[in-house]
């Protein structure tokens, strides 16, 4: 965005400067919902050490939310894992953007391998020089890792003392945190089409299959859909195919 | 050790695992047209999924009751832009209110 604009460009310390800025507020304010995570987590049958694992070591807010959602609808844990696994695979891609920006070896290779989440990613992809995108990202990710552990924890605490998490509503908070999660995702029709075509994959298959796996029999809907032939008669279609084999 | 904290580690482990892939694969492999549509497509279909199981179903039943509204009220708090925190939490207050009104 910022490559197209026409006035001078930005100076690379303010740059730096300005990322670093948005990184921290990103960190405060996606640490934040880690409440509603450690919450969930304690209220669907983890105790609050596993909840932290989560928090701590898996560090991705989709994969986290599917596994202690599999589990509380009472799936199996064999369910939870690879639904949280599946979840996981963005991640990877975002690594390929970034592997020329970042620090490879060491401690430093490890920290940014943990620390690769949507947050960062986005954060360093607004950035246009080499410094500021480094920045940027270790700027959203240190924040949003030290935040996202200090709520988990504080909400894994008190929905320890949640007798009955349907009383207070924590299974719809699930479901809309599932949705708020997708809707930044439904930009296109093919997404949107996408997403409801796996919905009804999973409610089809819900009776006949054992609890958590329809979220995965759902997910060949994406496979189906990216090896389907795309048409290319239009002229916005050539355009969606060129910018997405920049 | 129970099989809960196998999980937790071992999902655990394995999404630590695929974010550091990320940066080990050569960068011409995920290029591929086919693998990158269905590495984009995979988180939403999983999102899809997961808001009808976690709203709709109860075990192996699919049922409606006052997680609706709440899903209902996220989408309208989603539409009008308002934050992850507020979404959730007015969710959660839809559902509890219509359960304590002794519906759902």
């Amino acid at each position: 965005m910022s490559t197209a604009h026409p006035s001078p460009a930005e100076p690379v310390a303010d740059e730096v400067r300005r990322v670093r800025r948005t990184g921290w507020s990103i960190g405060l304010a996606t640490g934040l919902y880690g409440i509603s995570f450690g919450a969930l987590a304690t209220a669907s049958g983890l105790d609050v050490w596993q909840a932290m694992v989560l928090a701590a070591v898996m560090f991705s807010g989709g994969s986290q939310f599917a596994f202690v959602g599999v589990i509380g609808g009472g799936g199996s844990v064999v369910g939870a894992s690879l639904a949280s696994l599946l979840l996981g695979v963005r991640n990877t891609l975002y690594g390929f953007a970034l592997t020329t920006t970042l620090p490879r070896g060491g401690w430093r290779g490890l920290a940014r391998a943990q620390l690769t989440i949507d947050e960062s990613a986005a954060n360093a992809a607004t950035a246009v020089s080499p410094e500021a995108r480094r920045a940027g990202f270790w700027a959203a990710g240190v924040g949003v890792y030290v935040f996202w552990n200090l709520f988990s924890l504080l909400g894994a605490l008190a929905g320890q003392y949640v007798a009955d998490p349907g009383a207070w509503g924590l299974d719809a908070a699930a479901a809309a945190a599932f949705l708020a999660l997708l809707w930044p995702r439904l930009r296109r029709a093919e997404a949107v089409a996408v997403a409801v075509a796996a919905a009804f994959v999973a409610l089809l298959t819900t009776p006949v299959l054992p609890s958590g796996l329809p979220v995965l029999a759902a997910a060949l809907v994406a496979v189906a859909a990216g090896l389907l032939p795309r048409r290319a008669a239009t002229t916005a279609e050539v355009g969606t195919t060129e910018e997405e084999a920049r | 050790m129970s099989l809960l904290w196998i999980g937790v580690i071992a999902a655990s482990l394995g999404t630590f695992v695929l974010k550091w892939l990320g940066y080990q694969v050569p960068p011409d492999v995920l290029e591929r047209p086919r693998i990158a549509r269905i590495t984009a497509l995979l988180p939403i279909a999983l999102l899809g999924a997961l808001v009808a199981t976690q709203g709709f179903t109860d075990g192996q039943a699919i049922v409606l009751d006052a997680r609706v509204a709440g899903l209902a009220v996220a989408a309208v708090l989603l539409a009008l832009r308002a934050p992850f925190l507020v979404v959730v939490v007015a969710a959660a207050l839809a559902a509890a209110g219509l359960r304590m009104l002794g519906w759902g």
